[in-house]
C-alpha cells in the first residue's frame, strides 16, 4: 500500500516503522516502512492480513484515508560495510528486509538475499529484492516457486560455501529464533527485528518490552532490531499471545459486520 | 456568622452505580449551592489562599463574582491566570494547595475553592460561552511547542494571546497529554479537554498531531527551519517497573499502558473499539499515587470483582489526592498497606496467576522525610491476580535529550531549566512541566508553561539570552 505521508517520507531511514490508526475505532499498529519516495512524499507499506486492522486496511480503495500515521519510529538499522551480508526474510518479513538489503548494498556489502513463504502467492517483493541483491534465493514450503526448502536450509548452504559476516533475519518468531541458533556456533553477528505488541511506539507504555541479554528493553525505541543471540524468544512468543482471545472476538465481530454489509 | 454555613458537599454518583459506568463521579454544584458556598469566603484583605495557588488566581475575586451571581465575570477573572480551570477544578490537589492556606482551614473547613472553580468553568462551557478573538496585532516570531500536555497547552495559549505564531507538535493522535491518555473519563471527561484544545485553535494555534520530535525532525531542525524558540513539554513518559521476577508475564502492565489502552484507545468499549485490554476477576495494582488509584478504579469499571491495591508504606504516606483514595475505598478497592510485591507468579502458558508479597514495617525516615519501609522477615504471602498494574512512577522519556546535543540534564535524566525563565542550556530552547520536575501535577506544569511564555516573549523581543 502506498500512502501519502510527507513528514514520514522526509525523515525515515531504513529499519524504521510507523504506527497507524486506520479509523476512529482502530487500534494503533506498527508497520515497517518498506520504501519512501521523497519527491511525492509517499511511503510504501506491505502488510499481511492477520486481524481486524489489516483487514480494514485491505478494504481501503484508491484515494481513501488512513486516520493517523505517526513516524518514523525506532532505531534505524546500523548500516556499514560488513563484507558479506545475508538478508533473510520470511513471509511479510521481506517488507522490512528489502530496505535494509538495499542500504547494505549501497554501502558496498556483498548482499545475498533469501526470501521464503509458505506458497507462491505469498512471495512478495521478489523483483525488488533481485535488483538490490548480488544473489537471491527464493524458497517456498510447498515448492510451488523457487526451491522447496525453508530459509534456514538455504542459509546453511551459503554458510558452508562462503564466509558470512552478518545476517539480518526478519520474519515469524520461530524463523528468527532458528536462524539465530544456526549462526550462534559460528559467532556470526545476527540482527533480528522483533514484532512485539505496541501501543504508543514512543517508549511511553512499556508494552513492547523484551528481554535482551537479561535486560529489559523497549522494542519501539531501543529496537526493533536486536542481537538475535541475546533475545529471549520464548518470552516474546508468550507476550505476543496476550490478546489471542480478544483478537479472535474482534475479528469475528468485524467479519459479521462485513457480511451484514453495514461497513 | 458566615462560618456557620457548613462547606457544601458536591453531589456524586453513588458508589454501587458508578462502578458500572464511566461517567464522571462528582456531579457539579447547582447555581444556588455555588452561591451559598461562595458566601462562606471572608474576602480576606490578604488572601493567604492565593499563595497556595501555583498560578496565583485572584481567588477572592472570582468567588465574589460567583456570590454575586456574575458567573461569566467569575470565569473571566480565573482565565486571566489559568487557562484550564475546568481541568484544575477537578484534578488539583486542592487540600495541599489553595485550600490548605485558606484562613477557614484553621477553624475547620476551608472554602471549596476547587469546586467553585469547576463550577465557573462548567458554567462557561455549558451555558454561556466567552467569545474568543484572536489577537489583532501579530508579533514577529514563530514558536514550536513540543508536547500538548498542560505545560505545552498553557505555553501555546499564552503566546498565541500575545500574538505569536505557535505550532504544537504532539506524538499522539490526540492533544492533551496525560489529560487524555492517563486521567480516566470518570475523573476528567475528555470532551472538556477537547473544548480547551479547540479554544486554542480558535486563538490561532496550529496543532500538528502524530509528530514525534526527536524521531521525525529534531529540536535543532525546528530551530533551523524557522522557529525562533522551542518549548519542550514532553512530560514524564517512561514507565518505571519493579524489576522483580515474572514482570514480563502476560497480564502485567505498566499503568501507562493500562490507562492508555483504556482511556486514549477506549478499550473499555471493546469490541466497538478495536484495542483490547486484559480483564480478570482479580486484579492487583501496585502503588499509592493518583495513577494507582486511577488504575484500580478503572479495573473495577472494566468488570473486575476484586481489586487489590498494594502499597509499601502506610496510608498517611500515600501521595494520591485524599478525594481519590476516598473514592477508591468507597467503590470497594481493597487496600493492602505496608505490603510489597516480591515476585509475579505465572502458569505454564505464561499468564499471571498471583503476586507474592511481603509485609513491611516503617523504620527510620528517608531522604523524602517519610519513614522508610523495611521487610518483615518470613512474612511472604500471595494475592491471586490475573492482571497486575505497576503504578510506581515515571521517569523522563529520553527521546528529546538523546537527539538534542548540548541540552543539560540532571542525574535523573530530567532537563535542567531555570526556575523562573524555564531557559535550558541551549539558546532559544525552553522546557517545563514533568520533563523538568519529574512527575508532578497539572497545575505546576501549567505554571511552568506560563512562565516560559513570558520568558519567550522577552527573548523574542530583546534577542537576549
Ligand atoms: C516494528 C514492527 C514492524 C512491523 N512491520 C510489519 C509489516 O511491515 N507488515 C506486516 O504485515 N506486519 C508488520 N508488523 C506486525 C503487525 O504490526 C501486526 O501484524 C498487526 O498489528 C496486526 O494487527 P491486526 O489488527 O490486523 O491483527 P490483530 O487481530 O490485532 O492481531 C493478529 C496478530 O498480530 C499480533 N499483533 C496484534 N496487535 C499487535 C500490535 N499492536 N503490534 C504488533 N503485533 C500485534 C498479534 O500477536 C496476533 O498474532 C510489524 C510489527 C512491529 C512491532
Ligand atoms: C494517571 C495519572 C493521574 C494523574 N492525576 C493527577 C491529578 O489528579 N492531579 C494532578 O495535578 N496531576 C495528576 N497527574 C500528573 C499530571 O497529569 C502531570 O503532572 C501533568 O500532566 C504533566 O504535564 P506535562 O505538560 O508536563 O506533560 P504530559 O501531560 O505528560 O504531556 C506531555 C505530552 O508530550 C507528548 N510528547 C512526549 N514526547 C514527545 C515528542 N518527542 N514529540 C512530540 N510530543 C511528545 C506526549 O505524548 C504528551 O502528550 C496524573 C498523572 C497520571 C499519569
Ligand atoms: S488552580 Fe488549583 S491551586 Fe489554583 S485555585 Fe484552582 S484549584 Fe486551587
Ligand atoms: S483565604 Fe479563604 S476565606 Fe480568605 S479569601 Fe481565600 S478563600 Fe476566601
Ligand atoms: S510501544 Fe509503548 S513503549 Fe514501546
Amino acid at each position: 500500500m502506498v500512502v501519502e505521508a510527507p513528514d514520514v517520507a522526509r525523515y525515515r531511514r531504513p529499519g524504521q516503522f510507523i504506527m497507524l490508526r486506520v479509523d476512529e475505532y482502530g487500534e494503533r499498529i506498527p508497520l515497517t516502512i518498506a520504501d519512501v519516495d521523497r519527491e511525492t512524499g509517499t511511503i510504501t507499506l506491505y502488510y499481511q492480513i492477520v486481524g481486524k486492522t489489516t483487514e480494514k486496511m485491505s478494504l481501503l480503495g484508491d484515494g481513501e484515508y488512513i486516520k493517523d500515521i505517526a513516524g518514523p519510529l525506532g532505531h534505524p538499522t546500523e548500516i556499514k560495510n560488513y563484507g558479506t551480508a545475508v538478508c533473510v526474510g520470511g513471509g511479510i518479513g521481506v517488507a522490512p528486509i528489502y530496505p535494509i538489503a538495499s542500504a547494505l548494498r549501497a554501502e558496498g556489502n556483498r548482499v545475498i538475499g533469501i526470501i521464503g513463504a509458505r506458497t507462491r502467492e505469498l512471495v512478495i517483493l521478489e523483483r525488488e529484492m533481485k535488483e538490490v541483491c548480488d544473489e537471491l534465493i527464493v524458497c517456498t514450503d510447498d515448492g510451488s516457486h523457487g526451491r522447496k526448502a525453508f530459509v534456514t536450509d538455504a542459509l546453511s548452504d551459503i554458510m558452508e560455501a562462503e564466509r558470512v559476516d552478518v545476517v539480518v533475519a526478519i520474519g515469524p518468531v520461530p524463523m528468527m529464533r532458528a536462524v539465530s541458533e544456526q549462526t550462534r556456533p559460528e559467532g556470526i553477528r545476527t540482527l533480528v527485528s522483533l514484532n512485539s505488541i505496541m501501543v504508543d511506539g514512543t517508549g511511553m507504555c512499556g508494552g513492547c518490552r523484551v528481554t535482551v541479554n537479561g535486560e529489559k528493553r523497549f522494542t519501539c525505541v531501543d529496537g526493533p532490531e536486536f542481537d538475535g543471540h541475546q533475545v529471549d524468544f520464548d518470552e516474546l512468543m508468550t507476550r505476543l499471545n496476550t490478546y489471542c482471545e480478544e483478537e479472535a472476538q474482534s475479528t469475528r465481530e468485524h467479519r459479521c459486520r462485513l457480511e451484514g454489509g453495514r461497513h | 456568622m458566615k462560618e456557620k454555613i457548613p462547606r457544601q458537599p458536591m453531589p456524586e454518583q453513588a458508589p454501587a452505580e458508578r462502578v458500572r459506568n464511566f461517567k464522571e463521579v462528582p456531579l457539579g454544584y447547582s447555581d444556588e449551592t455555588a452561591r451559598l458556598e461562595a458566601s462562606r469566603c471572608l474576602q480576606c484583605k490578604r488572601p493567604t489562599c492565593v499563595d497556595g495557588c501555583p498560578v496565583r488566581i485572584d481567588i477572592p475575586g472570582f468567588i465574589r463574582a460567583i456570590g454575586d451571581g456574575e458567573f461569566l465575570e467569575s470565569i473571566r477573572v480565573i482565565k486571566l491566570t489559568n487557562s484550564l480551570p475546568a481541568v484544575c477544578g477537578r484534578v488539583c490537589p486542592q487540600e495541599e494547595q489553595c485550600e490548605k492556606l485558606c484562613v477557614l482551614a484553621k477553624k475547620g473547613e476551608s472554602v471549596a475553592i476547587g469546586k467553585l472553580e469547576r463550577f465557573a468553568a462548567d458554567y462557561e462551557r455549558e451555558r454561556e460561552r466567552l467569545v474568543i478573538t484572536p489577537p489583532v496585532e501579530r508579533k514577529n516570531g514563530r514558536v514550536a511547542i513540543v508536547g500538548s500536555g498542560p505545560a505545552g497547552l498553557t505555553a501555546a495559549g499564552e503566546l498565541a494571546k500575545m500574538g505569536y505564531r505557535v505550532t504544537v507538535f504532539e506524538a499522539f493522535h490526540s492533544a492533551g497529554g496525560v489529560l487524555v491518555y492517563g486521567i480516566p473519563e470518570f475523573r476528567l471527561p475528555k470532551a472538556i479537554v477537547q473544548y480547551e484544545v479547540d479554544a486554542l485553535i480558535k486563538l490561532g494555534v496550529e496543532i500538528v498531531l502524530n509528530r514525534v520530535i526527536g524521531s521525525a525532525g529534531t529540536v535543532n531542525e525546528l530551530l533551523a527551519e524557522g522557529f525562533d524558540a522551542v518549548f519542550i513539554g514532553t512530560g514524564a513518559g517512561l514507565p518505571l517497573f519493579l524489576e522483580i521476577p515474572g514482570e514480563n508475564l502476560r497480564g502485567v502492565y505498566s499503568a501507562n499502558e493500562y490507562l492508555t489502552r483504556a482511556n486514549l484507545m477506549k478499550a473499555y468499549r471493546f469490541p466497538e473499539y478495536d484495542t483490547p485490554i486484559a480483564r480478570g476477576d482479580s486484579i492487583a495494582v501496585i502503588g499509592g499515587g493518583n495513577v494507582a488509584m486511577d488504575s484500580a478504579r478503572m479495573a473495577l469499571r472494566l468488570g473486575s470483582k476484586k481489586v487489590n491495591l498494594i502499597y509499601r508504606r502506610s496510608r498517611v504516606e500515600m501521595p494520591a489526592r485524599v478525594e481519590e483514595v476516598h473514592h477508591a475505598e468507597e467503590e470497594g478497592v481493597v487496600f493492602h498497606l505496608l505490603t510489597n510485591p516480591v515476585r509475579f507468579i505465572g502458569d505454564e502458558m505464561g499468564r499471571l496467576r498471583a503476586v507474592e508479597c511481603v509485609r513491611m514495617e516503617l523504620g527510620e525516615p528517608d531522604e523524602s522525610g517519610r519513614r522508610r519501609p523495611v521487610v518483615v522477615k518470613g512474612s511472604e504471602f500471595s494475592i491471586d491476580a490475573e492482571v497486575a498494574v505497576v503504578a510506581i512512577g515515571n521517569g523522563p522519556n529520553p527521546l528529546i535529550p538523546r537527539t538534542t546535543p548540548g541540552l543539560e540534564l540532571n542525574k535523573r535524566g530530567n532537563i535542567v531549566a531555570d526556575e523562573e525563565s524555564m531557559k535550558t542550556s541551549r539558546r532559544g530552547v525552553f522546557a517545563g512541566g514533568d520533563i523538568v520536575t519529574g512527575a508532578a501535577t497539572v497545575i505546576l506544569a501549567m505554571g511552568a508553561g506560563r512562565k516560559a511564555a513570558l520568558a519567550i516573549d522577552k527573548y523574542l523581543k530583546t534577542g537576549e539570552w
